[in-house]
């Protein structure tokens, strides 16, 4: 079955409805190694995104590229330009038409991957969401199912515990990031997970 | 725990309403392009065949960024929320509209948020057909070891290093000649603080940090991010020489060279305690054999409500000298 535009609308809804749920919880997980203030950009960001994509008209790139700007101007600060550039990408990646197969989500989630690691010029271990975003973006590339692709973000992110963070604001604290789980690596599954979703529903 | 006591209406409006009281205030120095609610832009100063030297960053570090906009300095300012980076746009939105069509300069400290953010911005310019391109300031020696200055933070160095970019362009110098003003200059410019309490921001009314009475923090950044070592309060004199040692230790100036200084407050410590710090800073400087050319003491780059200080020496050339002493007429700053 296709994955339409109007499939991505409700996949944005999806993601702003579950960043506002998780605020307070990743609010929380921010405080402890930032500023306490990832939830409120996440939640703030992808209702902007959601409402962007929903007015969006054309194909699946407009709508990514529609949220992409409206992400990214409600926010700015780092998350915005992350997953703005991260949108962008995975709209080049799903391209100017309808629809597309539901399998092809694997490669939005590379392109998300792909977008990140450029704009944040980071590599996986060094305690990011991309340590959530490029296992599952591997497990995608590699044919997984949508299960085990969400699985390998949940646990990239839980392995940011182990992760001294060395890029962002949580590198000044060095070894007093240790024990603590990345929140925007936690944010970062969450988001996988909304995709699997959708992937999974006619697979 | 009690909220901290502000003069707000709705802390998620703070940032523009404090900009509806500046453009209210300084007509004669500043407007805002339509559409634009988050750039300011000098009155006078962008002109054509001019480089555009645009600054920005989060707010909360009043009168940095919009407030050294003007003839002599910063074309315009791009606006961020308290302590966040603007996003693109409004970077966008200040460059286009100080554009003279000789280029523009974005110059902000180094910070991850801005710099993706100023980066995508000139990538937009670059399609609009505007070159720009970027010096961050790196001015915090408390930040980053020596070796590693690209990791250091821009702090309130930023007000020297703004100004001899902005003298270069009002000189009407070419892009790369600006650029490489302001390398200089962030290059001979160091700074160093202390903090004796926490700020907090307006959306939360809690105290960033926690820091006892009594305690201290040496070499905290601007947005509360930890410095070298916590100990208890000394006196200033003690503190000033601790940060003199380090600055001077690695300005390595030789006698008789010259130096611009500027004591700041972070936001709640008085003049008076900054013109204490100041009379230990001249003696140490002159116990080094380096003329003082100018002294600027005030709240230049502050943190919201934190108390505290930092003191910046910029390391005098003739170059230098000169772009620090070309005249400049902000909102906010005038020399």
């Amino acid at each position: 079955m296709e994955f339409t535009t109007g499939d991505l609308k409700a996949l944005f809804r999806a993601f702003s409805a579950r960043m506002a749920t998780e605020r307070d919880r990743l609010c929380a997980l921010d405080g402890v190694i930032g500023d306490a203030d990832h939830g409120i950009a996440m939640e703030q960001g992808m209702k902007a995104a959601a409402d962007a994509a929903q007015t969006a008209e054309g194909t699946l790139q407009d709508v990514f590229n529609a949220a992409a700007k409206g992400f990214l101007n409600a926010v700015g600060a780092s998350s915005g330009p992350l997953y703005a550039t991260a949108l962008l990408r995975a709209g080049k990646a799903a391209g100017p038409s309808g629809s597309m197969p539901r399998s092809e989500l694997r490669t939005v989630i590379a392109a998300i991957r792909d977008g990140i690691a450029q704009r944040g010029k980071a590599e996986p271990g060094q305690k990011t969401m991309l340590d959530a975003w490029a296992p599952a973006a591997d497990a995608a590339v590699d044919g997984q199912d949508a299960d085990a692709i969400a699985a390998a973000a949940r646990q990239g992110a839980e392995a940011t515990r182990d992760m001294i963070a060395t890029i962002g604001r949580a590198a000044r604290l060095g070894e007093r990031s240790l024990g603590h789980p990345d929140p925007g690596s936690v944010s970062a599954a969450m988001l996988v997970e909304e995709i699997c979703n959708a992937m999974g529903k006619a697979v | 725990m009690s909220l901290t006591q502000k003069l707000i209406n709705d802390g998620n409006a703070a940032v523009d309403e404090m900009l509806a009281g500046i453009l209210a205030a300084h007509p004669e120095h500043l407007w805002r392009p339509d559409n634009a609610p988050r750039a300011i832009v000098a009155r006078h100063g962008p002109r054509t065949g001019k480089v555009a030297l645009v600054v920005g960053g989060g707010s909360g570090h009043e009168p940095t960024f919009l407030g050294y906009v003007g003839k002599g300095l910063a074309d315009a300012a791009a606006i961020g929320n308290v302590f966040a980076s603007p996003p693109p746009q409004p970077a966008v939105d200040a460059a286009m509209a100080a554009s003279g069509g000789a280029g523009v300069l974005f110059m902000y400290g180094n910070y991850a948020g801005d710099v993706m953010n100023f980066d995508m911005a000139a990538e937009l310019l670059e399609m609009e057909g505007v070159e720009a391109r970027t010096v961050l300031t790196t001015d915090d020696i408390a930040s980053a070891p020596r070796n590693q200055r690209q990791k250091r933070r821009g702090v309130a160095g930023n007000v020297f290093i703004f100004k001899a970019a902005g003298a270069a362009a009002d000189m009407m110098m070419p892009l790369g000649e600006v650029e490489r003003i302001a390398r200089h200059a962030n290059d001979r410019t160091f700074t160093m603080g202390v903090a004796l309490s926490s700020c907090s921001l307006p959306q939360t009314r809690r105290p960033s940090f926690d820091l006892p009475v009594g305690e201290m923090e040496i070499g905290m950044g601007i947005h509360g991010e930890p410095g070298v070592r916590r100990g208890p309060l000394r006196s200033a004199n003690d503190v000033a020489d601790e940060i003199m040692d380090a600055i001077l230790a690695e300005m390595k100036a030789p006698a008789g060279d010259r130096v611009a200084v500027l004591v700041n407050s972070l936001g709640a410590t008085p003049l008076m305690e900054l013109y204490i710090l100041n009379a230990r800073i001249a003696e140490r400087l002159k116990a080094a054999g380096l003329v003082v050319h100018k002294t600027l003491v005030g709240p230049y780059c502050t943190s919201l409500d934190m108390a505290g200080a930092s003191i910046t020496i910029m390391h005098l050339d003739d170059e230098l000298q000169r772009m620090i002493d070309h005249p400049c007429d902000c909102a906010m700053f005038r020399s």
